[in-house]
């Protein structure tokens, strides 16, 4: 009934200050939507309280949905831990976000549409972490693809803005046919798609294969990584992960929830959730490490050199998700989750800072126009530090644990995979530490670089958007530590109870038998890369523009993301847009209307010909049947 | 007669010939003329609806074969009856005729000429439509189905655009052309079975060597009609000269015909052929989806593109139905009731915007958004149906045909899946252009938002998409006995031991 409460309240939230504006008036529709939410996040919370306390239960079932053949799917709430943890995380944070909206958005003309729509967005979210079988969690993940498109969007009148929110719709579509034709592939070879049943007969299917490309290969492998495409998508994984940093043209509330908090995890979540499914495809485990620390190094290195406040953020929570994934590859889910709940608290952090800082920059994104606003904004600039830490990982800050968590994982595989991904992963760690501390320095350090207008309306932000930075402030403090003894502590199992399942000789527990230099690798690269950054902005500012001189091809290389965007439009966008044009013009107006077309016109001649024996002379058409009436005399005659 | 007491499918079938003798006899000053035709039609049409209604509630869903059948003899030395039934396949079908009508007919603001005659036609469409939905015998079938081109063929020749009889004319040789086959296959089916009536046919079996022949025949007629790619090209230009209403229809009833003369007759009475010809429509219904996606991609005028999208998307079903799995038919048919209500919003969108004087090139709209928003609500929201986002009706054809196809071949449902990415590609594209970004024109700043008679045709549609998206199960379990029905009979007829066995008793 409390996860009920849960999910459907920011729907109706949604629907009332939606549709009912017109009647209620703004600030009515505006605070109904942050009510609901209110409810949702207090039920939420008492959700997971309950199911601590007196275990869980079983799915709710909310309604039939698609039964056709033995292809059904109901509307149902699934409430194990899992999907307990996901609705308190996700309601509350939605929450806090909302709360801060009130203050951020309290200039914007239509702000009951962007309340509605972030309600939307959280019902979406909702059914996605609760569902109870693969096309509800389908639902609810093109809704938070949807309601992110028309977030993004969500200042229709730039330009700049549609094209980010056509492209984030189209980039996540291109993994949703993988996701899409996994769901009809597990369909297939399971005969269901309701989770328990899947799960329960995965190992089952162990030795099913699947023909494919003219070889045969084992049909849970093809499975999973058709639904790693579709997390790829998602969770902007590389290749994949163009639309991200793009998608920052959308209001800053939204770049905290969607594109940093939750739906971005999607990913992370899904694959966690299919555990059982996935453990039974060894390649497909490999080849999710590679992708994701691959991401989490490439995106680290693109941070570095960025220079818009919210796109260094974005391609940090890129490279992040790298790491929960490298985390999932190695079969260490529980670090995870661990790893996604941390970040979704510090990062929402840094992007709602971030967004206090715009606000008191007159809409300034650019670093480089920004510095020496420490003094002006002591609450922002503080939990901007506690994010920053956090993601830095440095203790007794929450990224501290799970990053290490992690690595620590990654390289107990003692696998060239797992060596790969902590290679990456430490290597990565640096960097982050290094880019996130550029930003910091950059905006609050040094001497201010704005113009003197804006210098002069410098301000910190009202309390309704502190409140909420201090909440999360408090968690990118805390919940690392808080956190750790349940998520992934040697009582981990029972935690998650049947809701991840960990591989046969699971890294979990050999998580601190790594050697010491091992172990503390990465908080010695994350503390150069912070040293690095304040010689850098604090001791030496010349050294930067020396070395962007002196490395020129890199720093265009990292500068220009390594040129994704601009392959991406030769080899497919222009290809198709010259396609379409084509397939129009030659194709269809030229070849397939061209025969019918051809015909018409030699019928009109022929007829044309034919009206010319029309002579009107009566002696001519004598003849013409003589003539005839010979003929067919003679071929008579002959043909007896 | 019936279960009823009361022939109820003739009467849903010829009750708005009631409504054409009553606009013939109108009398009075034009413009009263106008106004009381319309009344009249839009009256007849919605008594209609609620029988048909009515309809729907006495059906019994658990009954595979036809209900409420009727029989009249009617040249009976050579074996043809007026026959009518209805089973689960055909009912929706009846239903979203009926439903459409009212909302074309709301939808002809436009018409001001000779308007008793143009709602006359629409309800004959109306009655012929129906008709050849509800009929059971072949010969009546194919007379109901010819007849539609009539009122078809006037309502886009008498009221269309600047090149009406150009397109009028391509539609008419098109879809006749296509016709003449299936009679010929008609009379050679006839001849073989003693009997037009259907469910002769389908217990008569046809050598497979003929099966072919018989079949490439109605892939010539059904083709045509369904716009199956390559012969499609008639459609734009039928789309988008024929007035609002008249588009509507077609886009949204007359290319359910084709669908449904494969899944009446291809399918089930030439069982050989149609498995043989598998292949073959998958390759076509491919194309459609991917090659006519790209043309829609490239296309200029907001009508045109969702014309190609109409294509693209019965590529959708046509492959749903050759996959002869019980999810891919039943996918094929809630496309097409999906299609068909999607396609009508978004053409009553672009009559919004005709009604205001804007033209439908995407390159002089935009910016609507700001001024039209519930507009701007119901076009998205259309829109995302028709790019099968789930929880809307677009979504559960789909998937259900991507499901069946994967259990044929993998390639067939990857190639389908795709139609996801490139509908989004320029669906995206028609509503940034429409409602996004700045004015382009200043005149566009002073539209109003929608007004009644809009939200009566829209909100109507609307709300049968989120109930097809949310709850399909009201609709696919009427379809189900008869789906396994046929599903069941193909299997078996396709297995010759059981055939066998079955001669020898």
């Amino acid at each position: 009934m409390l996860t009920l409460i849960a999910v459907f309240a920011p729907l109706v939230g949604a629907i009332l200050s939606g549709v009912a504006r017109p009647f209620i008036g703004k600030s009515l529709a505006v605070g109904t939507s942050v009510l609901f939410m209110l409810v949702s996040a207090a039920a939420g919370l008492a959700t997971l309280a309950a199911g601590l306390q007196h275990g869980i239960s079983g799915p709710v079932r909310v309604a039939e949905w698609v039964s056709v053949g033995s292809f059904t799917a109901a509307w149902s709430l699934r409430q194990d831990m899992l999907s307990l943890a996901m609705v308190a995380m996700v309601s509350v944070v939605s929450m806090l976000i909302h709360v801060y909206s009130v203050g951020y958005m309290s200039h914007d003309k239509t702000k009951p549409r962007f309340f509605a729509y972030m309600s939307l967005f959280t019902f979406a979210m909702l059914m996605l972490v609760t569902a109870n079988n693969l096309l509800q969690l389908f639902f609810g993940w093109e809704g938070v693809g949807l309601v992110s498109y028309l977030l993004i969007g969500y200042w229709y009148d730039k330009p700049a803005a549609n094209a980010a929110a056509i492209k984030a719709f189209i980039v996540n579509r291109v993994g949703d046919v993988g996701f899409a034709i996994g769901i009809a592939l597990t369909y297939y070879v399971f005969g269901t798609i309701s989770f328990d049943k899947i799960f329960a007969a995965a190992p089952l299917h162990v030795a099913d294969n699947y023909d494919l490309f003219g070889t045969t290969f084992p049909a849970l492998e093809v499975i999973a990584f058709l639904l790693f495409i579709g997390a790829m998508g998602k969770s902007a994984q590389i290749f994949l992960h163009t639309w991200l940093a793009d998608a920052m043209e959308g209001p800053t509330p939204i770049s905290a929830l969607i594109h940093a908090a939750t739906m971005v995890a999607a990913g992370v979540f899904m694959i966690v959730r299919m555990s059982p499914l996935i453990n039974q495809a060894p390649v497909a485990m490999e080849f999710i490490t590679i992708i994701g620390a691959t991401t989490a190094l490439f995106a680290g290195t693109v941070g570095c050199v960025q220079n818009d406040i919210k796109r260094i953020i974005a391609y940090s929570t890129c490279s992040q998700l790298g790491y929960m994934f490298l985390a999932a590859g190695v079969g260490a889910y529980p670090v995870a989750m661990f790893h996604l709940i941390n970040h979704a608290f510090f990062k929402a952090l840094l992007f709602l800072a971030a967004g206090s800082v715009i606000h008191a920059m007159s809409d300034e994104q650019d670093v480089r126009l920004m510095g020496g606003i420490a003094r002006k904004l002591p609450i922002t600039w503080l939990m901007m530090l506690f994010g920053a830490l956090a993601l830095a990982g440095i203790p007794p800050f929450s990224g501290y644990y799970s990053k290490d968590a992690i690595l620590a994982a990654a390289y107990a595989v003692h696998t060239s995979v797992g060596y790969y991904g902590w290679v990456c992963g430490v290597v990565t760690a640096g960097l982050t530490a290094f880019y996130i501390f550029r930003l910091f320095l950059l905006t609050f350090h040094g001497s201010s670089r704005a113009p003197k207008h804006v210098q002069e309306h410098v301000h910190e932000s009202p309390l309704v958007m502190l409140a909420p930075l201090i909440v999360l402030g408090t968690g990118a403090l805390g919940s690392g530590f808080e956190l750790r003894k349940y998520f992934i502590g040697a009582d981990f199992s029972s935690f998650w109870g049947q809701s991840i399942q960990v591989p046969a000789h699971s890294v979990m527990t050999s998580l601190d038998a790594n050697p010491n230099w091992v172990t503390f690798a990465p908080l010695v690269l994350a503390s150069c890369g912070l040293a690095t950054a304040l010689l850098f902005y604090v001791f030496v500012p010349a050294l930067p523009a020396l070395l962007s001189q002196r490395l020129g091809i890199l720093y265009r290389f990292l500068l220009n993301k390594w040129y994704f965007d601009e392959i991406y439009d030769v080899l497919l966008v222009r290809p198709a847009l010259r396609l379409a044009k084509f397939a129009w013009r030659f194709g269809d107006e030229q070849i397939i209307d061209g025969v019918p077309k051809g015909l018409a016109t030699l019928t009109a001649d022929a007829s044309a010909q034919t009206v010319k024996l029309q002579t009107g002379s009566i002696a001519f058409y004598a003849f013409v049947m003589l003539v005839g009436l010979i003929a067919f005399l003679s071929l008579f005659l002959w043909v007896r | 007669m019936t279960q009823l007491g009361f022939p109820i499918l003739s009467l849903i079938t010829f009750l708005p010939l009631v409504g054409v003798f009553l606009l013939v006899t109108l009398q009075g000053e034009d413009e009263l003329i106008a106004c009381r035709a319309r009344m009249i039609a839009l009256v007849t049409s919605l008594v209609v609806l609620a029988l048909g209604l009515y309809l729907w509630d006495v059906f019994d869903p658990s009954i595979p074969g036809y209900q409420f059948n009727e029989m009249l003899p009617w040249l009976s030395g050579f074996g043809i009856s007026y026959r009518m039934g209805v089973d689960g396949i055909s009912l929706f079908l009846i239903l979203l005729t009926l439903f459409l009508t009212p909302i074309a007919i709301m939808a002809s603001g436009s018409i001001t000429r000779r308007v008793r005659g143009f709602f006359s036609a629409l309800l004959l469409l109306e009655t012929m439509t129906v008709g050849m939905f509800a009929a059971t015998d072949l010969v009546l079938f194919y007379i109901f189905f010819e007849a539609v081109l009539l009122p078809m063929y006037l309502i886009i020749g008498v009221w269309g655009g600047e090149r009406r009889i150009y397109a009028a004319v391509k539609f008419f040789i098109f879809t006749l052309a296509g016709s003449l086959f299936m009679l010929l296959a008609l009379i050679w089916m006839w001849h073989n079975a003693g009997s037009t009536n259907i469910t002769t046919l389908l217990h008569t079996p046809i050598p497979p060597k003929v099966q072919m022949w018989l079949f490439l025949a109605f892939l010539a007629s059904f083709g045509v009609k369904a716009a199956v790619w390559p012969l499609h090209t008639w459609l734009p230009d039928a789309y988008g000269e024929a007035p609002l209403p008249g588009t509507i229809m077609l886009a949204a009833v007359l290319s359910k015909m084709g669908a449904y003369g494969f899944l009446r007759f291809a399918v089930p009475m030439l069982p050989n052929a149609a498995a043989a010809a598998a292949p073959l429509m998958f390759v076509l219904g491919v194309v459609a989806v991917v090659y006519v996606s790209f043309v829609a991609l490239a296309q200029t005028d907001m009508k045109r593109m969702i014309a190609y999208s109409s294509v693209a998307h019965m590529g959708i079903i046509i492959i749903g139905i050759f996959t002869f799995t019980v999810e891919g038919v039943e996918g094929a048919l809630f496309q097409m009731l999906s299609h068909g209500i999607v396609i009508a919003g978004l053409f009553v969108c672009t009559g919004v915007l005709l009604a205001r004087g804007q033209g439908l090139a995407l390159s002089r709209l935009g910016g609507l958004a700001a001024k039209m928003p519930v507009y701007a609500a119901l076009l998205m929201l259309f829109s995302l149906a028709n790019v099968g986002l789930p929880g809307t009706s677009g979504f559960i054809g789909e998937i259900l045909v991507i499901v069946g196809a994967l259990k044929v071949n993998f390639w067939v449902a990857l190639f389908a899946a795709t139609g996801m990415v490139l509908s989004v590609a320029y669906m995206l594209v028609l509503v940034r252009a429409a409602l996004f970004d700045k004015f382009t024109r200043p005149q566009l700043a002073g539209l109003l938002d929608l007004n009644g008679k809009e939200y009566a045709m829209m909100l109507p549609l609307a709300a049968l998409v989120l109930w097809l998206g949310i709850y399909p199960s009201s609709f696919t379990h009427v379809f189900a006995a008869p789906v396994a029905a046929l599903i069941q009979a193909h299997t078996a007829s396709l297995m010759p031991h059981t055939a066998l066995a079955m001669v020898t008793k």
